[in-house]
């Protein structure tokens, strides 16, 4: 058996930046394993710009902000397997992979990072009526087909959903050649950034429907024309409001979920709000040695923050194979999503473990305005800092102090929550 | 010319279409749809019914309990997955417990094996998410699930092994018979002449038949919908769960599929459009609903897609299996609605039999029963899959990464008999595009293998016949020509 | 006098400003809650510009499309007309991430970039 010290599983942007931090925390034997024929993930179809302010300064696109990780990758010699499919992580840190020239053969790792991204909510999990033509595609496989491939799905185009992913591809398809007709959004909000409302869609005359959803799909060899509703508080479609728009291609920009088949086959204990798995400070799963972050942990909004974490990740990893991490003593401070506040990451912090700050990162479930997240430490509000606008299209952190944690110790509970004063 | 002709390529033709090729014969198979296994056939439950809901006596019946008597060594023989999983029908409510009795005995009178009424506490024991009101059940244990696309095509496979013709998107728009005696069949894709005629044609099979006879027969499509829930809740029951049966049918059963996803339907909903395989919003509520009266915390939020099938209801309420008599050479085969699928190869024997006897068929010399499926490499071990990968490389590649489905398979599933050309030929043929991202993640890379195999442009690639195709045209087509 | 109605990108928020116009001078911006609107506002209705980003035909490469983009920012008026130029190109596989592809597109002054690395065949 193969045995390399650091296993990461995906080389897009989260893999890649646990491999360069890992490499230099300094470990020589790491091995990044990807599925698909290059690395960069899913940013090399993400032709747009807006990636990388936070961490270069600079908007780049897709591919370009790829491009400047994976040159580090080169120059620091980091091995990697392109065309390689994973098929399997047991909880003692066997890596079962696969590939054409090599065949199917497993590794031992020291440690792992799980770093396998997220996948779009296919039409299927959205329960949409009617017909199931083609001319239904989500949209990333559209954005594949368009930028990748070069192929133009249709002409005549619905979106549904306000993700990110919709709005990018409502103005692709524009500039290609199509009409986007509508962008239907089942939300009261849209869970894209603004930048992307008035750049992709109100700059081509895009209509956006907030609380309306695609009630009937017509067409049973070719999708023909699609009927929307405006729905009620609870999401369900309003009688007398249907619009019928023909078309001849209906994108889904529904949502994402983090892609952890693997991670459930080793054992990886999973947070149902997230649908990524549960870590702690040092974005450990509760499997010791196998480490997770990017959209696998859980769904990011800024590539930026991905590479951060990644970053992160690949430095806890590296600690815990160089006999660096202190052991876990099991008795962690838990951290409490509530009011508003819908998950932390990571959820638990060992004092003895974390760096001198923490991000802590999460997302609300609502649109607030003018609020406030608290921190508790325990009954104590330690943090309670003014947010004129939060939106669950948007990650927000707060930042802990080892200092002011090595301060408390008997603290049990540390609970993130919104309040309105 | 041929011998004879079969309309339809569904699991009834197959089956016939199989059973036939034993025999001396020029047999041909019409299929208006681009694959086989396209109407009623591919949108069903996927169980093998013990036998005991039809009236004694009737077709339904005999054929129910033959059927399944058969499939074990059909399965065997195909090399396909079939799992005798268990049924139970489940009462709950106190008024109606007894009834459990009833089909208990119909069951003995249509020479079922393996029922055992359950009481409560047996029933639960058996399946603990039983609804809370549960009464009683009755179990048969000789029900079995199997996968619906995969019989088909492999019947229809071995049949085509064995010298059957099937001539895809050809649609039978009209038939008469010549002086001579010989059927001639109008189509959109010319005419065929046959002797015999078997008439196997779904939800069509009133208008095939009406072509030829003036005692009118009507088929009315009774619609279906489903929800396909993910693996993750594929162990939420593990018996095929029933109510119990009305009038309208067999009522919304809960299963485990053989391919180990959770199914969660049908409604019986009567319509008049043939293709009408559109599902409703309120079909999906009333499932659900009805669902969870007697299995309780179903996962819906788990479902991975929805679909409906439309079941081929005859007005008589049995099987349609004979010639037709005021136009000889003509055999029917319609109102073939639940248990078709299980029926389907005493179907095929009985029709066979018919014919054999008619017209003093003989045997062939040689006859191949048995065909080798798909290589399943997951059920290799890491030594066979790695000996596999290096004598061909494609089974290294996964494509569907829901399903696990390499390069490999697909490209067996395009180059095998009657092989795929679309890509839900491929998925009813692999999986590929099945799982949970239902192919999402697959789709492009399934036309590039698609593309390479047959020649056919991108624009070419077809979801599932003339009209579906996936993408529209090249980017730049309009400045930068065809590149 | 001319109004023009914006939404702000500058954060979640969104505020809705309403821009009050003379001759192409800004006379007043209202309904902003902050500087970065004040500021997006009168940029917006006096030179809006925006990066067109897209994808070019390559010939011989190991994919069939570059991504492209505009360097800098182009005026948005000229949006269209930049397409046009995009579209027309067919380069030459291998292309290299900051290759030149149009220098000066539509005499904005800015150059079109490949934003992608394809190798040869």
């Amino acid at each position: 058996m193969q045995t390399y010290d650091i296993v990461i599983i995906g080389g897009g942007p989260a893999g890649l930046a646990a491999a360069i931090s890992a490499r230099k925390t300094g470990v020589e034997s790491i091995l990044v394993l990807e599925r698909d024929k290059e690395l960069g993930g899913i940013l090399n179809q993400c032709i747009h710009n807006g990636f990388g302010l936070h961490t270069f300064k600079e908007e780049l696109t897709g591919p370009e902000y790829a491009y400047r990780f994976v040159e580090q990758v080169l120059a620091e010699n980091i091995e990697y397997r392109l065309n390689t499919m994973v098929m399997d992580i047991s909880s003692d840190r066997v890596v079962t992979a696969m590939s054409k020239e090599d065949g199917m053969y497993q590794i031992k790792a020291g440690a792992i990072i799980l770093a396998m991204g997220c996948r779009e909510r296919p039409r299927g999990a959205l329960n949409i009526p009617g017909y199931r033509p083609a001319g239904i595609f989500s949209a990333g496989t559209a954005q594949r087909l368009v930028n990748i491939e070069g192929y133009l799905p249709g002409r005549q185009v619905v979106i549904l959903g306000s993700g990110d992913i919709g709005l990018i591809m409502a103005r692709r398809m524009t500039l290609e050649g199509a009409e986007v007709k509508v962008v239907a959004e089942l939300m009261p909000y849209s869970g894209g950034l603004k930048r992307n409302i008035v750049q992709c869609l109100d700059d081509f005359g895009i209509p956006l429907k907030l609380s309306h959803t695609v009630v009937d799909i017509e067409g049973k060899d070719h999708i023909s024309a699609v009927t929307i509703a405006a729905v009620d508080d609870r999401g369900k479609p309003i009688p007398g409001t249907e619009e019928r728009y023909s078309c001849d291609t209906l994108l889904l920009s529904c949502g994402l979920i983090p892609e952890n088949e693997l991670s459930r086959t080793a054992g990886v204990e999973m947070n149902p709000v997230t649908s990524g798995p549960i870590v702690n400070e040092s974005l450990e799963t509760n499997i010791p040695g196998i480490f997770a972050c990017g959209n696998v942990l859980h769904v990011h909004d800024l590539v930026d923050y991905v590479s951060e974490e990644a970053g992160r990740a690949g430095n806890a990893a590296a600690k815990f194979v160089m006999g660096q991490l202190p052991a876990d003593k099991g008795k962690p401070v838990e951290i409490k999503a509530c009011d508003g506040a819908r998950y932390t990451v990571p959820s638990t912090i060992d004092i003895d473990r974390m760096d001198d700050k923490m991000t802590l990162r999460f997302r609300v479930g609502a649109v607030y305005k003018d609020s406030y997240v608290s921190v508790y430490f325990d009954d104590e509000r330690v943090m309670h800092n003014k947010k004129r606008i939060m939106a669950p299209g948007e990650m927000e952190q707060v930042i802990l102090l080892k200092d002011k944690l090595v301060a408390k110790p008997h603290l049990k509970t540390i609970t993130v929550k919104i309040e309105a004063q | 010319m041929h011998d004879l002709i079969i309309i339809g390529a569904g699991v009834s033709g197959a089956a016939i279409a199989r059973e036939l090729s034993k025999y001396k014969l020029d047999v041909c198979v019409l299929e208006k749809c681009q694959d086989l296994c396209e109407g009623t056939s591919k949108a069903n439950s996927g169980i093998v019914h013990a036998g005991y809901d039809a009236t004694p006596g009737s077709l339904k019946a005999k054929l129910n309990v033959r059927g399944n008597e058969m499939m074990t060594e059909l399965c065997k023989d195909l090399d396909i997955p079939f799992k005798r999983n268990g049924s139970l029908v489940v009462s709950i409510h106190k008024e109606t417990v007894d009834g459990l009795k009833d089909l208990y005995d119909r069951g003995i009178q249509n020479g079922v094996k393996g029922m055992k009424i359950l009481s409560r506490e047996e029933a639960l024991q058996l399946e603990p998410n039983l609804s809370d009101q549960v009464q009683g059940a009755l179990l048969a244990e000789t029900a079995g699930i199997i996968c619906p696309f995969k019989l088909n095509i492999a019947m229809a496979e071995n049949a085509n092994v064995n010298g059957v013709e099937f001539r895809f998107n050809t649609r039978v728009e009209d038939i008469k018979k010549d002086q001579e005696g010989l059927w001639h069949i109008r189509t959109n894709n010319g005419e065929y002449i046959c002797k015999y005629i078997v008439n196997a044609a779904g939800v069509y099979a009133g208008d095939i038949h009406n072509m030829v006879s003036q005692d009118k027969m009507s088929i009315t499509p009774r619609r279906g919908d489903y929800c396909l829930l993910d693996k993750e809740a594929g162990g939420h029951v593990s018996h095929t769960i029933f109510p119990q049966p009305t009038n309208l049918g067999k009522g919304v059963l809960v299963s485990p599929t053989v391919h180990g996803n959770l199914i969660v339907g049908p409604t019986a909903i009567d319509i008049d459009d043939k293709e009408a395989t559109a599902t409703s919003q309120e079909g999906i509520n009333i499932l659900i609903e009805k669902a969870s009266d007697h299995v309780k915390d179903l996962p819906m939020r788990k479902v991975i897609t929805s679909f409906a099938g439309l079941r081929a209801h005859g007005t008589k309420g049995d099987f349609i299996i004979q010639e037709v008599k005021d136009a000889p050479g003509f055999i029917d085969c319609a109102g073939i609605e639940s248990p078709g699928l299980t029926s389907s190869p005493a179907i095929g024997e009985m029709v066979a039999n018919l014919l054999v006897e008619k017209l003093d068929l003989k045997k062939k010399e040689k006859w191949i029963g048995t065909r080798k499926d798909i290589l399943n490499p997951a059920e290799l071990s890491l030594e066979e899959r790695n000996e596999l990968i290096k004598k061909n490389p494609a089974y290294g590649n996964i494509v569907c990464r829901c399903e696990s489905i390499s390069e490999g398979e697909i490209i067996d599933a395009i180059r095998r008999p009657l092989g795929a050309r679309t890509l839900d030929g491929i998925k009813r043929r692999t999986r590929a595009g099945m799982g949970r991202c239902q192919s999402g993640f697959c789709s492009p890379k399934t036309m590039e293998i698609l593309h390479r195999e047959l020649g056919l442009a991108y624009e070419e690639i077809e979801k599932s016949g003339p009209g579906s195709e996936i993408v529209l045209e090249r980017t730049k087509n309009q400045k930068g020509g065809n590149y | 006098m001319e109004k023009r109605e914006l939404t702000c990108i500058g954060c979640p928020m969104g505020c809705q400003i309403t821009v009050e116009l003379e001759d192409g001078q800004v006379l007043s911006v209202a309904g902003n809650t902050c500087g970065i609107g004040d500021k997006y506002a009168r940029n917006e209705v006096t030179h809006p510009e925006r990066t067109v980003t897209s994808t070019a035909i390559v010939v011989g490469g190991q994919g069939p499309r570059a991504s492209v983009k505009t360097k800098g920012n182009v005026p948005k008026d000229k949006i269209a007309d930049v397409m046009k130029e995009i579209d027309g190109l067919v380069l030459d596989a291998p292309v290299k991430i900051g290759d030149i592809v149009i220098k000066d597109v539509c005499g904005t002054g800015v150059d079109v970039v490949v934003t992608r690395n394809i190798s040869k065949e």
